[in-house]
């Protein structure tokens, strides 16, 4: 008997130990790659100046007796970009999501949750085909003569791929938020009379508030950190733009990571510069996940509040709790 | 006569939860309906302002009358809803200000005008008994308020639509005995202008407030008649030993 438990002991802590191991695993990777990130990265900032690197307008790595290291161009492209999705990709993707979450009939829904997952799936890859092949030949053809362009590769083709390509993410979270929007309050505006679009775009939709802005949060990480597809069908021209200038073509931080990666020559300060950019997409990753987490956390309070009063309220459950 | 019901029969897919149900509910008249649980008290008040459309697989048959109007009829479901108010068991404001959540009905039935709004708001809130407690927080979120206030307030939502009717689903069964003497008060005070029905569980309630008392048992309504003859001497054994609490 007691050598059997002494048994059972062991075999608990081993497990114990293979468990913590493997969440170290994650944890040790994301301390890699910061150590990686920041050691390799802050210096080239503090040797091109932070205010030249992040501010400077001239990116000329491989010009020896001037070079020219200042990243604002791509940083101003990530964001042109990532905005242009989110105009796309947002309203399309809550309209979508209220559709599915409040007045998709269930065989439909079938379809369109599955569709919506594969659509997940699909690698950057071939998204950037569908660009390459459809969105940009359609641009080319709808403004290329009257604006004298060379080729549809523009920003506001990354826009329209990265729109699409945000759709899953921002419509799978909003719709598990505007689900979980307690059913009282539906009913509620109901019973005043209001019909049931008016019931689910004025009183659903604003009770889910933190939750959809937690889904576009989420858009705007998935649209800033996409290389592939932008790289496909972006131009890449490494040049400052302007945000009307949306039938240009530009870099972001990623693209340019990805296109210089190739050639850059080990330990110079071209190679510094461009971990250096990935240091500030890392911040702004960074930063995204905090809003994310801030409006989650809004959201589940909300909740836990909502639940607590339910409990209260209702004396059934009460009752067979004490039973 | 308010509303008039004769052989109403609803059934929740092959589950009939209401059986040949007839009676007449007089305007200005307080209306309780009593009983043991699942005897179908809320399925006939959501059937008086068709909340059950929502529910899927739900039927129902027989008449139920609106001054006159055939409820399940050709009549407008919007319409019906703004003139049978509902409070429901639990509060269930907006999350919005609570401004916004008086003034979502009649911005609902179009009324845009800012001074009307704020002379609706004003007027529910009064009407409901809480305009003193909340006139100083107007703008802020209805979320912070008491479960009391909350309730009171969404008394006050629903008699923002000027309804004719207001139907109350134990309005004060999640509320603490002041506030429910709150509400009891308000009812009595609203069927000057209003004709109130009300499902509760608790007898001293339903003889304080009520003037009519119908008991319900298994769907059926057993009962119906003067508050002060169904708890002074019952007809029916069955409803004297509910009320006397020698049921089951
Ligand atoms: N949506 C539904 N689907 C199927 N059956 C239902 C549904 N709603 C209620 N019922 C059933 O109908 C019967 C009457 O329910 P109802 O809610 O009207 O009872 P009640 O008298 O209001 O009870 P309580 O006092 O507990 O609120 C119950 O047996 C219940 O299980
Ligand atoms: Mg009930």
């Amino acid at each position: 008997m007691k050598q059997s438990s002494a048994a059972l002991k062991i075999r608990e802590n081993l497990m114990r130990a293979v468990f913590f191991t493997a969440a170290l695993a994650s944890i040790v990777a994301v301390a890699l790659i910061c150590v990686f990130l920041f050691s390799q990265g802050l210096p080239a900032i503090f040797n091109v100046g932070v205010s030249e690197f992040l501010g400077g307008t001239r990116w000329a790595p491989l010009n020896s007796s001037d070079p020219g290291f200042g990243i604002l161009a791509f940083i101003l492209g990530s964001i042109y970009v990532t905005a242009g999705a989110i105009i796309l990709g947002v309203p399309i993707g809550i309209f979508s999501a209220l559709f599915m979450a409040r007045m998709c009939p269930k065989g439909l829904y079938r379809f369109i949750k599955p569709a919506l997952n594969l659509m997940a799936g699909v690698p950057s890859v071939i998204y950037g085909f569908f660009g390459m092949v459809v969105i940009v030949p359609a641009i080319f053809e709808a403004f290329g003569k009257q604006f004298d362009m060379m080729s549809g590769n523009t920003m506001l083709a990354a826009s329209i791929i990265l729109g699409i390509m945000i759709l899953p993410t921002v419509i799978t979270i909003a719709e598990t938020n505007l689900r979980a929007v307690p059913q009282e309050l539906y009913e509620g505006a109901v019973a005043l009379g209001a019909s049931h679009e008016r019931a689910v775009f004025k009183v659903v939709l604003p009770s889910a508030r933190s939750g959809v802005m937690a889904a576009v949060v989420l858009g705007v990480g998935r649209a800033i950190g996409e290389t592939m597809a932008v790289q496909m069908v972006a131009g890449n021209q490494p040049a400052l733009r302007l945000p009307w200038e949306f039938l240009k073509g530009i870099r972001t931080m990623t693209t340019n990571i990805v296109i210089e990666m190739g050639y850059v020559e080990y330990g110079s300060l071209h190679n510094g510069a461009l971990i250096a950019t990935g240091v500030v997409l890392f911040v702004f990753i960074l930063i995204i996940n905090t809003l994310f987490s801030i409006l989650n956390r809004d959201k589940q309070e909300k909740r836990s509040l909502l639940s607590l009063r339910a409990k209260r309220g209702n004396p059934d459950t009460k009752l067979t709790k004490e039973q | 006569m308010k509303f008039v019901l004769s052989e109403v029969n609803l059934w929740y897919n092959d589950f009939q939860a209401l059986q040949n149900v007839s009676m007449d509910i007089k305007a200005n008249e307080v209306t309780a309906f009593i009983g043991p649980s699942g005897c179908g008290k809320s399925t006939l008040i959501k059937s008086l302002n068709r909340m059950n459309d929502l529910i899927e697989g739900c039927k129902i048959t027989g008449f139920i009358q609106l001054d006159g109007e055939d409820v399940y009829g050709s009549m407008d479901v919007n319409l019906l809803r703004k003139r049978v108010g509902m409070v429901f068991q639990k509060p269930n404001p907006f999350p919005m200000s609570v401004y916004d959540n008086i003034a979502f009905g009649p911005r609902t039935h179009g009324i845009k005008n800012k001074r009307e709004l704020d002379e609706i708001v004003e007027k529910s809130l009064h009407d409901a008994a809480i305009w003193d407690e909340v006139k100083d927080r107007l703008k802020k979120s209805a979320l912070g308020l008491s479960g009391g206030q909350q309730q009171r307030l969404c008394i006050a939502r629903a008699l923002s639509v000027s309804p004719d009717v207001l139907l109350m689903d134990e309005p004060t069964s999640a509320l603490d005995p002041i506030s429910t003497g709150k509400i009891e008060d308000l009812v009595m005070e609203l069927k000057k202008n209003y004709t109130v029905i009300i499902v509760t569980h608790n007898m001293q309630q339903a003889t304080r407030i009520s003037d009519k008392t119908a008991f319900f048992l298994l769907g059926e309504v057993i009962e119906f008649g003067d508050t002060d003859q169904i708890f002074s001497m019952p007809r029916d054994k069955r409803c004297e030993d509910y009320i006397t609490g020698r049921f089951g």
